[in-house]
C-alpha cells in the first residue's frame, strides 16, 4: 500500500474540504466579474463588442489550455509541443480543403487524424521515456516543437495561406452592438467540444478509466484499468482539443502560417496556470477570463500597447501566482515529511 | 563540479588543450568554439540552480538578454571596455536574479518553471517598448566588436574563472545548503539552513552566470543585441542543453554546451531535406532521439559506464 500513500496526495475528504475553502472567494470574484461585464456591456456598445470578441479568443485559449491540463493531470508533464501539434493539424485541414473537401467534412476528418497523431506520438516517443524522468519527457516535447515546426515549414512553406471562413463574414447587429458571426461560432464550437469532453469523462467507462489512471495509476492498474492505454488515449484527446483550438484560431487571425499557435500556446500556458494546472474547469475559465480581460485592457488602457500584451498577461499571471501559489482552482499541495 | 571533483590532471589537460586549440582552428571555427564556451557558462549557471538547488528555470534566456543588453548599451553609450561590461553584466544580473528569487520563494516545481517562462516571454518584449533606449527591434550595436580569437579567449577565460568560482561556492557550506534544499526543503530548514537566503542566492549566482553568457553572446553576434536573438527558443535551448548534460557533471555540461552550440551548424550541413527548414527537422529529431537513448543525459550515461566498469 505504500505506493498509494505518496506524499502530496490528500485523502478525498481532505481534498473536498480544501476545494470548498478555496472556491468560495474565487466564485465570488468570478460572479463579480460577470456582473461587471454585463453592466458594462449594457452601458457601452464598444465594451460589449470587445467582451464578445474576448470571449471567442478566450475560448480558443481555454481549449488549448484544457489540452495542456489533460496531459498534465495524467503525467505531470507540460507539453510544449501542444501548440505546434494544433498548428500542424490545422495545416492538415487546409490540405484536405485544397483536395476538395468541404470545410466541415475537413474539420471532422482533421479531428480524427489529430486523435491518431496524438496517440501515435505518445506511443512512439513519450511512452519509452515516461517512467524514466519527467524532465526527459519535457525535453522530448521541446524537441517535437522544433521538429513539427520544421516539418510543416518544409512541407507547406512559411508563407501565408488562406482558408475559407467556417462561419462566413456576417455581422449581426443587436441593439447597436455589432457581433461577428465568426466570434459566436468560435465560442460555440469551443464550448461544445469542452462539453462533449466533460460528458466523455463523467459518463463513460473510458472516461472513468482515464480519470482513475490519472488520479491513482497504481490503484487503477490493480483493478484492471489499462493505464498505458489510457495515457495514449489522453494524448489523442488532447490533440483533438488542440486541433479544435487551431481551427478556431485560424479564422480569427484570417491567415495560416507556421507561427499560428505560438502566441496562443503562451496564453494557454497562462490560462492553465491561472486555473491551477490540475483543474479542467480552471483551464477553461482561466482561458476565457484571460481573453476578455486582455481585450478590454487593450481597448481602455492605452499604456498596454500590442507589444506589451504578452508581458502584461504574464505579469498578471505572476501576481495571481504570488497571491495563490497553485492557481485559482488548484488544490493546495499538502506536504508530509 | 561534481562532489567528487574531477582529477587535477584531467582539468589541467583540458586547460592546456583549450589554450592551444584556437591556434589550430580557422577564424570561423574559433567563433564556433567560442559559442561552446558561451553555452558552457550559461548551462553551468542553470546547473547551479536546477541541478544543485532543485529550482527549475525555463527563463534563463531572459537573464542572458539582460546581460547582453548591458554590454551593448554600455559599449554604445560610454564606450566601456567589453571586459568591464562582462563584470557589469555579472553584477546587474546577480542583482536581478536576487530580485526574481524573492517571489520565486513562494513557488515551486512546475509553477516556478512557468513563472520563469513568463520572464523569458516578457523580457525580450521590453526593447520593443522602450525603443529609444534599447533600440527597438533593430537592436543595439556595441561600440567595439572583438575578433574571433579574442572572443574565444574571453569566453573560455570566463568559463574557466566561473567554473572555479562555482567550485568554490559549491564545495563548502553554501553548496551543502543548496544540495540540502534540493533533497528536501523541510529537512533543510529544520537542520538550520535558512531557505530564503540560500534560495535567492542560488537564483542570483545562476542569473549572474547567464548574464556573463549573454554578454559574450552579444559579442559573438557582431556586437548586436537584438530582441529576436533572446526569444523563448534560447531559453528552451538552454534547457535542452542542461538535459543533455544531465545533472551535476562537468563533462556533461561540456557535452550539453557543444550539443546546442554545434548541432544547428552540423544539422544545416545535412543534405537530407535540402532546405533551411531541414535544419529544424534534424535538430528536433536529434533532441528527441538523444532523450530516448539517454533519458538521464550524458551524466547518467557516464554514471552507467562507471558502474558497468566497476562490475567488470
Amino acid at each position: 500500500m505504500a505506493a498509494l500513500e505518496t506524499p502530496g496526495q490528500t485523502s478525498f475528504a481532505d481534498r473536498a474540504r480544501v476545494v470548498r475553502g478555496v472556491l468560495r472567494p474565487v466564485s465570488v470574484a468570478l460572479a463579480g466579474a460577470v456582473v461587471f461585464l454585463v453592466v458594462g456591456s449594457l452601458e457601452s456598445e464598444i465594451f460589449a463588442q470587445q467582451t464578445v470578441a474576448g470571449l471567442a479568443q478566450g475560448a480558443v485559449y481555454g481549449s488549448l489550455a484544457l489540452a495542456l491540463v489533460l496531459i498534465y493531470r495524467a503525467t505531470e508533464v507540460i507539453n510544449f509541443a501542444q501548440g505546434e501539434l494544433a498548428m500542424a493539424t490545422t495545416y492538415i485541414a487546409y490540405q484536405l480543403i485544397q483536395w476538395g473537401l468541404s470545410y466541415w467534412a475537413a474539420f471532422f476528418a482533421t479531428l480524427a487524424i489529430a486523435f491518431a497523431l496524438g496517440t501515435a506520438i505518445q506511443l512512439a516517443v513519450i511512452r519509452p521515456v515516461q517512467h524514466k524522468s519527467v524532465i526527459a519527457v519535457v525535453i522530448v516535447t521541446v524537441g517535437l516543437f522544433v521538429l513539427i515546426d520544421g516539418l510543416v515549414t518544409w512541407k507547406w512553406g512559411a508563407d501565408i495561406k488562406f482558408m475559407p471562413a467556417p462561419f462566413g463574414q456576417k455581422v449581426y447587429h443587436v441593439g447597436g452592438v455589432a457581433l461577428a458571426r465568426q466570434d459566436i461560432g468560435t465560442l460555440l464550437v469551443s464550448i461544445l467540444s469542452v462539453l462533449l469532453l466533460w460528458l466523455l469523462f463523467q459518463f463513460t467507462k473510458l472516461g472513468l478509466g482515464m480519470r482513475a489512471a490519472a488520479l491513482r495509476p497504481a490503484a487503477a492498474a490493480l483493478v484492471g484499468v489499462r493505464v498505458d492505454r489510457m495515457l495514449a488515449v489522453g494524448w489523442g484527446l488532447a490533440a483533438v482539443l488542440g486541433a479544435v483550438a487551431g481551427l478556431m484560431a485560424e479564422p480569427s487571425q484570417f491567415v495560416l502560417q507556421p507561427s499560428l499557435m505560438q502566441p496562443v500556446l503562451l496564453y494557454a500556458f497562462a490560462a492553465a496556470v491561472l486555473g491551477g494546472l490540475e483543474s479542467p474547469t480552471g483551464a477553461v475559465v482561466g482561458g476565457i477570463a484571460l481573453g476578455v480581460f486582455l481585450n478590454l485592457v487593450g481597448q481602455y488602457v492605452h499604456a498596454i500597447t500590442s507589444e506589451l500584451r504578452l508581458p502584461f498577461a504574464f505579469a498578471v499571471l505572476l501576481v495571481v501566482l504570488l497571491l495563490r501559489p497553485s492557481g485559482l482552482f488548484g488544490k493546495r499541495s499538502v506536504r508530509r515529511v | 563540479m561534481r562532489a567528487r571533483a574531477p582529477g587535477l590532471a584531467t582539468v589541467a589537460a583540458a586547460a592546456v588543450v583549450l589554450a592551444l586549440l584556437p591556434f589550430a582552428l580557422s577564424g570561423y571555427h574559433q567563433a564556433l568554439a567560442a559559442q561552446v564556451g558561451i553555452f558552457f557558462v550559461a548551462i553551468l549557471g542553470l546547473d547551479i540552480l536546477t541541478g544543485y538547488t532543485g529550482q527549475i528555470s525555463i527563463g534563463h534566456g531572459a537573464f542572458m538578454a539582460i546581460g547582453g543588453y548591458t554590454t551593448a548599451v554600455m559599449s554604445r553609450d560610454h564606450h566601456t571596455s567589453l571586459v568591464l561590461t562582462m563584470l557589469l553584466a555579472f553584477a546587474v544580473c546577480f542583482a536581478f536574479g536576487l530580485l526574481v528569487g524573492l517571489p520565486a520563494l513562494r513557488l515551486s516545481g512546475v509553477y516556478l518553471a512557468l513563472a520563469t517562462f513568463a520572464l523569458a516571454v516578457s523580457v525580450p518584449q521590453l526593447p520593443l517598448k522602450f525603443s529609444r533606449f534599447l533600440g527597438g527591434s533593430g537592436g543595439v550595436q556595441s561600440h567595439t566588436v572583438p575578433s574571433h580569437l579574442r572572443l574565444y579567449a574571453y569566453s573560455w577565460a570566463s568559463a574557466a574563472i566561473l567554473f572555479v568560482l562555482g567550485w568554490l561556492v559549491l564545495r563548502g557550506r553554501t553548496g551543502r545548503a543548496f544540495r540540502a534544499i534540493r533533497d528536501s526543503e523541510v529537512a533543510a530548514a529544520s537542520s538550520g539552513v535558512r531557505l530564503p537566503i540560500y534560495k535567492t542566492l542560488a537564483f542570483g549566482v545562476s542569473a549572474a552566470y547567464a548574464g556573463v553568457a549573454g554578454s559574450l553572446f552579444v559579442m559573438g553576434t557582431n556586437g548586436f543585441a537584438q530582441p529576436n536573438e533572446f526569444g523563448i527558443i534560447l531559453s528552451l535551448e538552454l534547457l535542452v542543453g542542461a538535459a543533455v548534460a544531465g545533472l551535476g557533471s562537468l563533462w556533461g555540461v561540456l557535452v550539453g554546451a557543444a550539443f546546442i552550440a554545434l548541432l544547428p551548424t552540423v544539422s544545416s550541413d545535412v543534405p537530407l531535406i535540402g532546405s533551411e527548414h531541414g535544419q529544424d527537422v534534424v535538430f528536433g529529431l536529434i533532441v528527441v532521439l538523444v532523450m530516448l537513448l539517454l533519458p538521464q543525459g550524458f551524466a547518467g550515461f557516464l554514471a552507467r559506464l562507471a558502474r558497468s566498469r566497476a562490475r567488470v
